[in-house]
């Protein structure tokens, strides 16, 4: 299996604080990587910075063996992202947002897709509605379809599943497993649910402060930390380190 | 350059005006207050002094010209501001949209808003002032390519303030064409300035333009001099500009300031 994304010796630094140090990881083609790790770990900074959204202060991120920094768009075209915490502009209908988005990543029989999308996440209902009315759940939910609309090669989710109810959650844990499977999409999910990351994820990566601190599939980090569950094992990983720091 | 991400930006564009009735009154309300209420001063220093008669055409032709920069300008600014205040700043730079079709499609927007502001105070002008624009002829065509290229570059230089500062600098999306009026010469001659500050008024494209438009107004014929001077310093700012813009994104970049902004 070939890489789609290799990322090696990042850095980067806001002011004099280091939020990722010498991070280094790929992911393979159809993989399925969890980040875990606690709040400011750095785990959104690296997503954001694979989207190209910030610039890293050392090393390098390749993504379809092309580096990101000068392949911004052709990257970002094969790509796409969802965030809990970003929503798409509320003034703006939701098929009106779909339909701008579809048009920027070039979709082709778009209204089909959009349909289909709507449909998928139990939103076609809701497809007059201004998108500001619509509840959070709901506006995660538009936010992932929008994410889907180019079939992207790699998904990158930044707590997906965080604004859902557990049904819900359950739903689109399943619409990114099947679409995982049909369309051998590679996916980077980060997560705060360890439902979603054990029930999605091949491998995780576990940050802390920035690097890198655990890397396996769930079992590895179940006997790693001798841990009964996800849970138990991320808060042994978080307090470990904590401790070793004091 | 992509076109289909172009139309799906001013697409966009028209979806957030058209739900917007404050937005739609900026861009047609305030360009008719402007043309009556100087239009009415006008008629009234008429009647009180020895005012030449040229008087109200020279002011209301400024008005109309001034709005053709005022309206592309704003529309660069306000658009990038439109994403930062909808959250949509994040979705937009994590896509495959490149800078220059990003403010490719809002220099389309300013410079059909602008048209349509031509269009609209040009023919109240003529019915309420008696005033034809057109008269001008194809010299106003020339003006007014040379005041959008004027009100692109500032646009684009606001943004980048924009980017730099944060929205705590949105106000110099209002602020810089206000302060760069009274510098050119929009209802006087640049003679009419203090003598040190001629030459600043003259590195202003505008200052360029308003000059051109009182001599083909006054019936002076088409001075090249000034539409020639007022291109080429044009294409300094525009220049400039891009330059800042790029600068000013990749800063943001760096500093992580689009997340900060965006979220």
């Amino acid at each position: 299996m070939d890489n789609i994304v290799e990322v090696r010796g990042l850095r980067k630094e806001f002011g004099k604080t280091v939020a990722i140090e010498n991070l280094n990881f790929d992911v393979k083609q159809g993989e399925i990587l969890g980040f875990l790790g606690a709040n400011g770990a750095g785990k959104t900074t690296t997503i954001f910075m694979l989207l190209g959204l910030i610039t890293p202060s050392k090393g390098s991120i390749k993504i379809f063996g092309e580096e990101m920094h000068s392949s911004r768009v052709p990257i970002l075209k094969r790509m796409n992202f969802a965030s809990a915490y970003q929503q798409l502009p509320y003034n703006m209908l939701v098929w009106e947002n779909l339909y701008v988005f579809a048009e920027i990543y070039d979709v082709k029989n778009s209204k089909k897709k959009i349909d289909d999308l709507l449909e998928m996440f139990e939103l076609a209902h809701m497809r007059k509605k201004l998108s500001g009315s619509l509840s959070s759940g709901e506006q995660t939910r538009l936010s992932l379809c929008k994410a889907l609309l180019n079939d992207p090669e790699l998904l990158l989710l930044d707590e997906p599943t965080a604004s859902l109810d557990p049904d819900q959650a359950d739903k689109v844990r399943k619409i990114i497993a099947k679409r995982q499977r049909e369309n051998g999409m590679t996916v980077i999910n980060t997560s705060h649910n360890m439902l979603d990351v054990s029930e999605l994820c091949d491998r995780i990566l576990f940050m802390q402060s920035g690097q890198v601190v655990a890397n396996g599939s769930a079992a590895d980090l179940l006997e790693k930390f001798a841990s009964k569950n996800l849970e138990e094992a991320f808060i042994t990983m978080a307090r470990s380190q904590l401790v070793e720091k004091v | 350059m992509n076109w289909r991400v172009i139309k799906a930006l001013i697409v966009k564009y028209i979806f957030t005006c058209s739900r917007n009735n404050f937005r739609v009154m900026d861009i047609f309300f305030w360009p008719v207050m402007d043309l009556l209420l100087w239009g009415f001063v006008t008629i009234y220093m008429l009647k009180v002094s020895n005012a030449v008669p040229t008087m109200i055409t020279f002011f209301i032709s400024a008005i109309i010209l001034w709005n053709i920069l005022y309206r592309a300008q704003q529309v660069v600014s306000v658009s990038f501001l439109d994403d930062v205040w909808s959250r949509n700043l994040l979705n937009i730079f994590a896509a495959p949209i490149s800078a220059v079709e990003y403010v490719g499609a809002s220099y389309l927007v300013g410079l059909v808003q602008s048209l349509v502001v031509l269009v609209l105070l040009g023919t109240l002008s003529y019915y309420l002032h008696s005033l034809n624009i057109l008269t001008m002829g194809l010299a106003l065509g020339l003006l007014f390519g040379n005041l959008i290229l004027m009100g692109w570059s500032i646009g684009l230089m606001t943004t980048s303030c924009i980017l730099r500062w944060g929205t705590n600098a949105a106000a110099l999306a209002w602020a810089v064409p206000g302060l760069l009026q009274p510098l050119s010469a929009v209802f006087y001659p640049v003679s009419v300035l203090p003598a040190w500050l001629q030459p600043f008024a003259y590195c202003l494209p505008a200052s360029h333009v308003f000059e051109g438009m009182r001599q083909i107004l006054a019936g002076g014929g088409v001075n090249t001099n000034h539409i020639v001077s007022a291109f080429l310093l044009n294409i300094v700012y525009m220049a400039l500009a891009a330059w800042l813009f790029k600068a000013c994104l990749d800063g943001a970049r760096m500093r992580g300031a689009l997340v900060k902004y965006g979220t």
